[in-house]
């Protein structure tokens, strides 16, 4: 980083010095830096670096230090918070239950939403131009329609179309035939509103992901003969990844809390639970802060796991891995073991 | 899509059978290609013998990687035919007609051509092993623990014992593109093609990749190179083809072609690329080494680039062995 440069006025202060002391570049040793020999040939492993000082940096840090100190002061001291409240509440058992209904929504959603995203990114792609228009026309529509709309729309099917049924037109033969207000559950229009929705974003990020590998691994693996399913699956999909995956992440987040979306059908998820109950006792801000809380901890833990997935994806695209923060913690811990009493920084 | 005029009806069978040359016949007939308004083959007939070694030398934009291109399908031919060992690459061929195949049959005819790119093209995400065994798996079937294991040993052909598990990141250039060759030879192609592989490299990593280039010389494998190495170009080809704006200039033996070039173009050609310490160090050699049998010695100017210490430890001396799954008689 810094190549440091031994000036004169240094050498000139110790009662040795030579001028002869002139550019060189460090080899990195610790040591208190000694006068340079009056011999001619200078020994040039005692030159040592002196880490470049950034005052901005400490001002900035000690700024941001006390604007946070300031916020955490307030949030505990601030007796309108009802903490005590927050904490009667926070693993009531109809939170945990609204809690584990959101969870069960992302996960649905979400698989819908990148399976059939995968599924319209691959077909976008395709030479064949009927198939690339059916999803440029899927993205075109779901982008464009409201969340809300869609949810109110799959919801209320049943008024547009009473019954659904499947046979074989024109003939007495159904295998399937039902209300359409019977099947359309709130968590079944609630999977497919987040769902299709979701999909319609995906797919644009997944083709972009694709886009972003290099043709030449297309064209290499055509030419060794993998077939056109392995070409994306193994060669292309897996390289696509690193460029999916943070943008991917931020869609499962928002998704997360886009779930609470699902209250104007009153299915009990997380939020239309907190709604219920504040609703009933008044305490709206600590209610809504155990709503904050637990979609902090659900981020939290995606997070990890984004961290733990891109690592994994990063394989051969990076020389050398970098050390996770465990690694990395573990490491500091060892070496500050051996030598408990070290010597002044 | 028409026929090249005049071309005789093609042989469907090896015209020697009992040779059991491991190595396919070429035959490029009237192949014509268009990019748009820009034609880059303008009529390209040239018949590629089985076991041979055939560099293709031409200055850019002549066509020559195109051509090869067309070899395995990369890009279709505009007009005319090729043909590996009697088969139609790409069509199935109907008196008049050219029916194009299906992807899944092109595959197939890739499977015996194999290909060696100018940028190694290697699957960043997969270890060394894992990049030559891909092929094998997914296009034959191979299953995983046998597809591997002649990862192995083809990596080991090429000098990479210590490399099995390293991913193409961590290599050099020259490393990458021996573990390419490895990657092509898996599916123990009838012809390789190098598209300019060692026009990536920096100086000193060539003579390793050109190496092991050599070595397949033995191997009975019919070799297209497109290349500007032409002491190597003199060192291992039993026939060097000029190429020009689209259309072959001259061809021949590369003690015709190289040092009596008959035409103006080649002979401008030759002067260009043979500038500075290269002409200097490759004058004074009137006459070509035998063609045919790769030279145990490396060639009078390779002192020029001190070879890089792993390119000696590659399985290069000619009394080595080649593993047996590379020579023995292709199944399918």
């Amino acid at each position: 980083m810094t190549s440091s440069v031994v000036s004169p006025e240094t050498t000139q202060r110790t009662p040795t010095a030579t001028p002869a002391a002139g550019h060189a570049t460090a080899t990195g040793h610790h040591e208190m830096s000694c006068p340079p020999p009056a011999a001619p040939p200078e020994d040039l492993s005692r030159l040592r670096v002196v880490p470049a000082r950034h005052p901005g940096r400490v001002v900035l840090a000690v700024g941001v230090g006390l604007l946070v100190a300031v916020v955490l002061y307030s949030f505990v001291t601030n007796p309108r918070w009802e903490w005590g409240v927050v904490a009667q509440w926070f693993f009531a058992e109809s939170i945990i239950r609204g809690l584990l209904e959101t969870l069960k929504l992302t996960v649905m959603a979400g698989a819908v939403g990148f399976g059939l995203g995968l599924a319209l990114a691959l077909m976008r792609l395709s030479k064949s131009g009927l198939i690339s228009s059916v999803s440029w026309t899927f993205s075109w529509i779901f982008r464009s329609t409201p969340l809300l709309v869609q949810l109110l729309l799959w919801y209320n099917l049943g008024y547009l179309y009473e019954r659904i049924t499947l046979g074989i037109p024109l003939t007495e033969i159904t295998f399937f035939d039902a209300r359409t207000s019977d099947l359309m559950t709130p968590m079944l229009a609630a999977v497919l509103g987040l769902g299709l929705h979701q999909a319609a974003y995906a797919a644009e990020l997944i083709r972009g992901g694709i886009l972003s590998v290099d043709q030449g691994q297309l064209e290499a693996a055509s030419a060794l003969g993998i077939p056109a399913r392995d070409r994306s699956l193994r060669i292309v999909l897996p390289q696509a990844m690193r460029a999916i995956l943070p943008t991917a992440f931020n869609e499962i987040i928002g998704l997360v809390k886009g779930t609470s979306i699902v209250y104007v059908l009153a299915h009990a998820e997380l939020f239309f639970t907190i709604q219920l109950i504040y609703g009933r006792t008044q305490q709206v801000l600590p209610m809504l802060l155990v709503a904050t809380l637990w979609y902090v901890v659900i981020t939290s833990a995606l997070s990890v796991g984004q961290y733990y997935i891109e690592r994994h994806y990063s394989k051969g695209a990076v020389r050398t891995l970098p050390p996770t923060p465990l690694q990395k913690a573990r490491a500091r811990l060892a070496r500050l073991r051996p030598t408990p009493t070290g010597a002044p920084a | 899509m028409s026929l090249h005029p005049g071309t005789a009806p093609h042989t469907d069978t090896d015209p020697h059978p009992d040779t059991a040359s491991l190595g396919g016949l070429v035959e490029i007939r009237g192949v014509h290609k268009s990019f748009g308004d820009l034609e880059v083959l303008r009529g390209i007939d040239l018949r590629i013998d089985p076991g041979s070694v055939t560099v293709i030398l031409g200055p850019s934009g002549s066509g020559k990687s195109t051509l090869l291109r067309t070899i395995n399908h990369l890009e279709p031919v505009s007009q005319g035919l090729i043909s590996v060992d009697g088969e139609v690459i790409g069509y199935r061929r109907e008196g008049e007609l050219l029916h194009e195949l299906h992807e899944k049959e092109v595959l197939r005819q890739r499977t015996s051509i194999g290909m060696v790119f100018q940028s190694f093209n290697l699957f960043a995400h997969m270890t060394a092993v894992g990049n030559v065994a891909e092929a094998p798996r997914r296009a034959l079937g191979v299953p995983r623990r046998e597809a591997e294991a002649r990862a192995r040993e083809l990596l080991t052909l090429v000098g990479l014992s210590d490399k099995f598990d390293v991913y193409p990141r961590q290599l050099s250039g020259g490393q990458q593109q021996r573990v390419a060759i490895a990657r092509a030879l898996a599916l123990r192609p009838k012809v390789l093609l190098f598209d300019e592989p060692t026009s990536a490299l920096d100086p000193e990593l060539v003579e390793e990749v050109l190496a092991v280039i050599r070595s397949l010389t033995r191997a009975g494998t019919t070799l297209v190179i497109v290349t500007h190495e032409i002491s190597f170009a003199r060192d291992v080809a039993d026939t060097v083809v000029f190429m020009d704006q689209g259309r072959i200039v001259e061809q021949g033996p590369p003690a015709e072609v190289l040092d009596r070039p008959r035409h103006e173009r080649t002979r401008a050609f030759l002067q260009r690329v043979r500038t500075g310490a290269e002409a200097a160090d490759e004058d004074p050699a009137p006459t070509s080494p035998p063609p045919v049998e790769p030279s145990p010695a490396p060639p009078a100017d390779a002192p020029r680039r001190p070879s890089h210490p792993s390119a000696t430890a590659l399985a290069l001396d000619p009394t080595t062995p080649l593993p047996r799954y590379l020579t023995e008689d292709h199944q399918s």
